[in-house]
């Protein structure tokens, strides 16, 4: 896949709650995305009119400049994968490698394919040693990580992840940037719902920050958090280290290195 | 006064052989806000859910120990006793939510109904409670409809309601934007103004330590370390471990490795503030140099 854009998407949901209005976005192959803003900002709604489980009220979506219009959610789907918020409502088999086996064989992939994206979605996601267990026997965020591992193994264009540190400890995120990295080296356009903004400076050169139905700003990352305006109307929070080195002077550093490099380069106040 | 007491306690899951706690010893005052922190795995919503009774009553396994609630032997209290006397947050929402009410209004009044609460007394204390929450926008709401977030205050709503002794809550901020959470820590504060136990299951280190007044960090099973916050969050092992402490702990710690010798390590945003201070453009300072040149 080269490129998804979404234009002047609407989606109203049966019983006229509308959910995201006259959403306009663009992006390609390789690029890594954060989503980010207030609960009910209508992020996920976003993610489910990406791969087709919802679909447009208003407006189009397009995959290489072909509008996503009356194919099913099948056919969607198969090009991008939802993982979803809540990985008890996607996970369905009795042990993990039935689980992450699922969608490649479903899809009548060739067996050797098969066996290589298992186990490239097994080393990515580190589930070695639980691929036997029932997933109901992890934890949550390893479940969470079972998701992915599917995810991985489906092989689709476009990857849609729904707070995927949510419950996560510093183990799993430093885990998760790895898995993001590499499937964006891989051309593969890596969406990301979150809240959890350390994560987003982080990892994000790109950020599209929703509030109230609408994308808000869609920019660099770091011009974003250290928006005050758009942060407090996403009813969002900066991270501490953009909130220090403004504090201490120093605009737009929102990574711990670049924090400490600048400091380190600069002179010391006199006592 | 103690009213949590754990003794040498082990315990392993039914169907695992490895003890997911080992030998862990700890007291929780009456009207502390009580963090249990640590990576994923290490134990801690399985202290949450033994405080509570869930294990081994409803989760079985094998347990070693002792475990004292208000001052008597856990076995001896009981599963009526606890469930009034101790409220238990869970985790994920989408397992607490009773999934037969429909509307918000009436899961949280579930818990008071199912012990026999007049209807008077239910609309009052419900009520005040989804005002505390701020729910009011969605209370006839359907609460399968809810995203996470909301579901989250939902829960924690219908424990607050029943003014439990001891309240465990295990991560209730998992799936809210960072403005929900910070008013769910509030929240929180202030049940612990009202003198409630609060045994906290966190591992946003920031927030805990900017609330907790007392920690029990956990690791591999066992207690790593158990003091106030700035003794366990300020201390080199998690560093060096590389385990969760807040960003500018963690970011004290760097200073340090890379040749910044800063007097004590910070543990919340306004200890940073003070102790970076001097690296700063020196805008603060009033001296009248501002900025680089």
């Amino acid at each position: 896949m080269e490129n998804l854009e979404m234009r002047d998407v609407s989606f109203t949901y049966p019983g006229g709650y509308l959910a995201v209005e006259n959403i306009n976005f663009f992006a390609e192959g390789g690029e890594k995305i954060a989503f980010v803003g207030e609960n009910g900002a209508g992020k996920s709604t976003t993610a489910k009119l990406i791969n087709g489980l919802l679909k447009p009220t208003k407006g189009e979506i397009l995959i290489d400049g072909v509008s996503t219009k009356g194919k099913t959610t099948a056919a969607i789907a198969r090009n991008v994968a939802y993982v979803f918020q809540n990985p008890d409502d996607q996970i369905f088999r009795q042990d993990v490698f039935s689980e992450i086996i699922y969608t490649p064989k479903y899809f009548k992939v060739n067996e050797d394919d098969i066996r290589k994206r298992v186990k490239k979605a097994v080393k990515m996601t580190g589930l070695k040693t639980y691929i036997n267990e029932n997933p109901y026997n992890l934890s949550y965020a390893h479940r969470k990580l079972v998701t992915i591992a599917a995810a991985i193994a489906a092989d689709p264009d476009i990857f849609i992840l729904d707070e995927p540190t949510a419950c996560q400890d510093r183990r799993g995120i430093q885990l998760l940037s790895k898995i993001i990295d590499r499937l964006a080296s891989e051309g593969k356009l890596v969406i990301t719902i979150t809240h959890d903004m350390d994560f987003v400076a982080e990892n994000f050169d790109r950020t599209v920050c929703m509030a109230k139905k609408h994308i808000l700003m869609d920019d660099e990352t770091s011009k974003i958090i250290t928006n005050d305006a758009v942060m407090e109307k996403a009813s969002l929070k900066r991270t501490q280290v953009s909130l220090l080195a403004s504090e201490m002077g120093y605009d737009g550093i929102i990574t711990s290195e670049d924090f400490l490099d600048t400091i380190m380069g600069s002179r010391k106040c006199p006592v | 006064m103690e009213v949590i007491r754990m003794n040498n306690l082990s315990y392993r899951y039914p169907t695992t052989e490895e003890y997911c706690l080992k030998n862990v010893s700890f007291s929780i005052q009456e009207g502390e806000l009580c963090a249990i922190a640590g990576s994923n795995g290490c134990g801690k919503t399985t202290i949450g859910n033994i405080i509570r009774g869930l294990i081994p009553s409803f989760h079985g396994g094998e347990i070693e120990g002792t475990l004292e609630i208000f001052g008597k032997s856990s076995k001896e209290i009981s599963a009526d006793e606890k469930a009034k006397r101790i409220g238990f947050v869970f985790q994920n929402p989408f397992t607490q939510n009773s999934g037969i009410k429909e509307t918000v209004f009436e899961e949280i009044a579930f818990g008071l109904e199912n012990i026999g609460v007049g209807r008077e007394e239910i609309i009052t204390r419900v009520m005040d409670i989804i005002e505390m929450l701020k729910i009011e926008s969605f209370m006839y709401k359907h609460p399968l409809e809810l995203s996470g977030g909301y579901r989250q205050r939902v829960a924690l709503a219908s424990i607050i309601v029943q003014n439990p002794e001891i309240m465990v809550i295990d991560e209730p901020t998992s799936q809210l934007d960072p403005k929900g959470t910070e008013e769910v820590f509030e929240i929180i504060k202030l049940l612990n103004r009202q003198k409630k136990t609060i045994v906290l299951v966190e591992h946003k280190m920031e927030l805990v330590a900017e609330y907790a007044d007392h920690i029990i960090y956990l690791n591999e099973g066992t207690v790593l370390l158990d003091g106030t916050a700035e003794d366990v969050l300020a201390n080199e092992i998690l560093y060096k471990k590389n385990l969760e402490m807040p960003q500018v702990a963690r970011l004290g710690f760097q200073a340090r490795e890379k040749g910044l010798m800063i007097e004590k390590v910070p543990i919340t945003m306004d200890g940073a503030v003070k102790i970076f201070a001097k690296y700063g453009k020196c805008v603060k300072d009033g001296g009248g140099s501002h900025g680089e040149s």
